[in-house]
């Protein structure tokens, strides 16, 4: 049975579609009161005074909490240090005391009976704020570094100062998040008497985030339980520690009764980690065949008006990943990393590469028009060949070192060279009566202009250093899976299952698999980092594979054969020659039960293993996007009217989902690209506060995804040979739609500025160029 | 003093009685009041369909309508549409196209697709473009809608003209 590699339905998806999927805020507990986050109204200033009076004695509420009513000092810690950075100055706060600092920052709670209740009493407070000037505009606020990055090696002002060609162009991302369709929420319920406390809504990294909160609780981390929840997607921005994740809990313990919050939209959108907003001035240089001698890239991150859980992990991936699947001889990435008066920043979806590539692939097509090369030929002579790898740079992201593993960029450049022609993508360009790039736009019947883009990038995946699996067989002959990963959308109970299926030769649909849960799994390190199937997987399969050949020893003992005369298939223990002779895998495990007649002294019961994958280095998958972009010079609106992801994964466990993984990712870039953009009026007031404001593209925006999986370059870090999928479609579409947009426009600088909102695009028609 | 009222409503053909404050949202009604849970909410202020449910025979946002509203009506939620444990043809598409990975839009789309195709004149002749309008309606941010329209398409064939000839 070929269980990996089968596109088999979804385990999560009978619940999901009957409405049975068990959300955050589907969840109530006996008792249960409700929370409500008071929010500063401004962007920077001084708390005069937070006069609750009122709020208290308002109906059905139960308390009110200000800074002055928590532990002192308390403020959100770094997850992802990077070495050498001390980020303890720019903590968030759990509740700002005397000073607010981004429009949204929690200033207090009420908690009340009722959601409603609790709404109406939060505005009776009476909050005044000394209003200081707000910082916005983080290249002109040198005094607001945080810290400054640089990654790099060799000699890059020579390989300027003797460089044939010099390219330099400037490019802006605009401040985008995850957005997920369910706004977070957390239940506490805590249990007075055994001193424990369950938590209902901590994804991502629940053990991350108990321990953390245990410490902060001074609780013993065991008697905390976070429970699974299915999660209404995760983009790195939901399961992060947020001031709430500590309020929510601590509001249950101290008042010994259940506590709920939900957030609604408006909050969410200025609350939860906002991400990407960074300017970069990147430079190559290059010699008279156009090949890359150096590459330099200044670059500013606006990270908003904290460091949280995340620190400055963006910008190091930013100047980490920056040079690509290319071969670079000399490199400097240097990064500032700002703090303005806006929501603090942390991941979402491909972070630091969503920007770092748009940089790097739109200065190549500027460069290659400059240089009189073919935009994809310049490429294909800057790529590292597959005989250059593994290729390690002296360069450290999340404390690896960066090894680009293994893989054939060039073959998968024309691969996607091949498959864009194929599916009629230049004709739809030529069509438009455009004579070839370089020749100034095509128009079509309507005056539109057509163009195409072409982006190539490295991803990572696969982050370590361990994950921890155990896999039970139960009485019945059904396998649990407990994982540490976690579920938000992506289809790891359903890649997890085909995985343990393949190694213990079941049905994967005996299969059941646990994730999220920190009483079913205590080690767990979470679901990020497209992480899951490949570190998360190895540990499901190492597991299961222990869990086979303890069943190997248990039915040898049990039929009285020989462990080399068994083997095992379909779910029972055969004698090889004779399969008469077997026994199920329930059967061996009832006989593993401590009655089962079986078990040697001082032996555990039961047929089960834990494992653990360790692993020092990350794997890298690759891929090629392609857009075919439509223009309306009027306008200015931008029409993705083609797609196309080529995306080398090692090896898909279940191919359906890796194109659902890349689809998705594309519908999120485009947003980036186009529409998504959290703006600021000059007082620091975010713009964005709606669904109606923060555009996300709907089926209208986004056309039909063309997927081209490839499976050429197992990873050898793994042994299954798996690679990530959750950040490839999402990594290049602001570099491959700019592109496309240039192409469109023929213009012969970088657009500047993304997302390529019609006033941008418009000002671009209008010869406006580079307006940033 | 809470403005409260006594309604009485159908919910997937089950009749209950029940009194609500005049604010309070059909959609907190039917998940808080009625314990109607896969009614999701994702912005409560119309834009992103999530909570989207059938109101005597029409696709609403339960965010915008308040529970009031929904006095003597017949309201069809995600929960009503398989048959026992048989998924409906829409809900099997849905999975077979992969038209849902979080989950958390997919009632919404659920109940807008369902609301579309039970129109008997229309559902046969939906063309991908109307799909795309149609699907275009609601927000999802995990699966970039491909599945979704193909799972609609995939079902309209399939729903053939029922009810009032005369249409009603």
């Amino acid at each position: 049975m070929n269980v990996i590699g089968a596109r088999l339905p979804r385990k999560e998806d009978p619940r999901l579609l009957r409405g049975r999927g068990r959300f955050g805020d589907d969840i109530s507990a006996p008792g249960q009161l409700w929370a409500r986050i008071v929010r500063s109204q401004s962007a920077h200033g001084r708390v005069r005074e937070l006069d609750v009076s009122q709020a208290v004695t308002a109906p059905g509420v139960v308390a009110v909490v200000t800074a002055r009513d928590l532990p002192p000092g308390l403020v959100i810690p770094v997850r992802l240090a990077v070495p050498g950075t001390d980020l303890g100055r720019y903590l968030q706060p759990v509740l700002a005391g005397r000073t607010v600092r981004y429009v949204g920052e929690p200033l207090a709670v009420v908690v009340g009976d009722d959601p409603y209740a609790c709404e109406d009493a939060a505005e009776l407070i009476e909050i005044d704020i000394a209003e200081a000037p707000a910082v916005l505009d983080a290249r002109t606020a040198p005094e607001h570094v945080a810290a400054e990055l640089t990654a790099g090696y060799g000699d890059v002002d020579a390989a300027f100062s003797g460089a044939r060609h010099v390219v330099r162009i400037e490019l802006a991302i605009g401040r985008h998040s995850g957005v997920p369709l369910e706004p977070r929420c957390l239940l506490a319920v805590p249990d007075p008497d055994a001193g424990s406390l369950s938590v209902f809504g901590m994804t991502k990294v629940p053990v991350f985030n108990r321990d953390l909160l245990a410490g902060l609780l001074g609780m013993d981390e065991a008697l905390i339980r976070v429970h699974a929840v299915d999660a209404g997607g995760g983009f790195g921005v939901r399961g992060e520690f947020y001031p709430e994740d500590f309020l929510v809990p601590w509001l249950a313990a101290t008042l010994a009764r259940p506590v709920k919050w939900a957030e609604d939209r408006a909050e969410h959108l200025m609350a939860v980690n906002h991400s990407r907003q960074q300017h970069h001035r990147i430079a190559a240089a290059f010699d008279a065949e156009g090949r890359i001698t150096g590459l330099a890239d200044e670059i500013t991150h606006d990270n908003g008006a904290y460091c949280r859980t995340h620190g400055v992990a963006v910008p190091e991936l930013t100047v980490a990943m920056l040079p690509g699947p290319y071969r670079v001889p000399a490199y400097r990435g240097r990064v500032r990393v700002v703090l303005t008066n806006k929501t603090p920043c942390g991941t979402y979806r491909a972070p630091g590469r969503f920007e770092g590539t748009a940089a790097r692939e739109h200065l190549l097509d500027v460069a290659a028009d400059q240089l009189g090369l073919d935009r994809i030929e310049l490429r294909r002579r800057n790529l590292l060949t597959p005989d250059e790898l593994p290729h390690q740079r002296p360069i450290t992201t999340l404390r690896t070192d960066l090894v680009l593993d293994t893989g054939d960029y060039p073959a998968l450049l024309a691969a996607a060279a091949r498959e864009a022609d194929r599916l009629g993508y230049h004709a739809l360009v030529e069509g438009s009566g455009r004579g070839g790039p370089g020749t100034g736009p095509g128009r079509t019947g309507g005056g539109r202009l057509r163009g195409f883009g072409l982006a190539m990038f490295v991803e990572k995946s696969g982050l370590g250093p361990h994950e921890t699996a155990d896999v039970t067989v139960s009485k019945s002959g059904a396998v649990h899976v407990y994982s540490g990963g976690t579920s938000m959308g992506q289809g790891i109970e359903t890649v997890l299952a085909q995985i343990a299926a393949d190694a213990l030769g079941v049905d994967p649909g005996t299969v059941r698999v646990v994730t999220g849960d920190t009483a079913a799994q205590p080690f767990g390190a979470g679901s990020w980092a497209s992480r899951s199937t490949v570190v998360g997987g190895s540990a499901v399969h190492q597991a299961a594979t222990a869990v086979r050949q303890r069943a190997v020893e248990l039915a040898a003992r049990m039929l009285e054969a020989a462990e080399e005369d068994l083997g095992l298939e379909g779910g029972s223990v055969a004698v090889r020659g004779d399969p008469a002779i077997r026994l199920t895998l329930a059967e061996i495990a009832q006989g593993a039960e401590p009655a089962g007649g079986y078990l040697r002294p001082g032996e555990p019961a039961g047929l089960s293993a834990r494992r653990r994958f360790e692993v020092s280095h990350m794997t890298y998958p690759y891929g090629a996007h392609a857009a075919v972009v439509e223009v309306d010079p009027e306008t200015g609106q931008v029409r993705v009217l083609r797609y196309l992801v080529v995306y080398e994964v090692g090896r898909a466990i279940n191919p359906m989902l890796v194109e659902g993984q890349l689809r998705g990712g594309v519908a999120q870039g485009i947003g980036g690209a186009l529409m998504e953009e959290f703006g600021y009026d000059d007082a620091g007031q975010p713009q964005s506060i709606s669904l109606a404001e923060y555009r996300m593209p709907t089926a209208a925006e986004v056309p039909p995804v063309d997927v081209l999986v490839s499976q050429d370059a197992p990873a050898p870090g793994n042994p299954l040979g798996v690679m990530g999928a959750g950040e490839g479609g999402v990594n290049a579409v602001g570099a491959a739609v700019a592109n496309a947009v240039r192409d469109a426009l023929g213009l012969a600088g970088a657009v500047g500025q993304l997302p390529l909102t019609p006033a941008r695009v418009r000002a671009l028609c209008e010869g406006r160029e580079g307006a940033v | 003093m809470k403005d409260t009222h006594a309604i009485s409503l159908k919910v997937n053909g089950r009749r209950h009685e029940l009194v609500v404050e005049a604010r309070r949202t059909l959609a907190d009604m039917l998940r808080h009041d009625l314990g109607y849970t896969g009614t999701h909410l994702g912005c409560e202020h119309g834009i992103c369909g999530a909570c989207t449910v059938i109101l005597d025979g029409a696709p609403v946002r339960a965010c915008l309508v308040f529970g009031v509203q929904a006095d003597g009506a017949d309201v069809r939620t995600v929960e009503g549409l398989a048959d026992g444990e048989q998924l409906s043809d829409l809900q099997q598409a849905f999975s077979d196209h992969h038209a849902l990975q979080c989950g958390f839009c997919t009632p919404g789309f659920l109940m807008l697709a369902e609301a579309y195709l039970a129109d008997a004149d229309r559902a046969p002749e939906l063309s991908t473009e109307q799909a795309r309008e149609l699907v275009a309606s609601n927000l999802c941010r995990c699966t970039g809608y491909q599945g979704i329209v193909d799972a609609v398409l995939a079902t309209a064939p399939a729903r053939r003209p029922h009810g009032n000839p005369a249409g009603g």
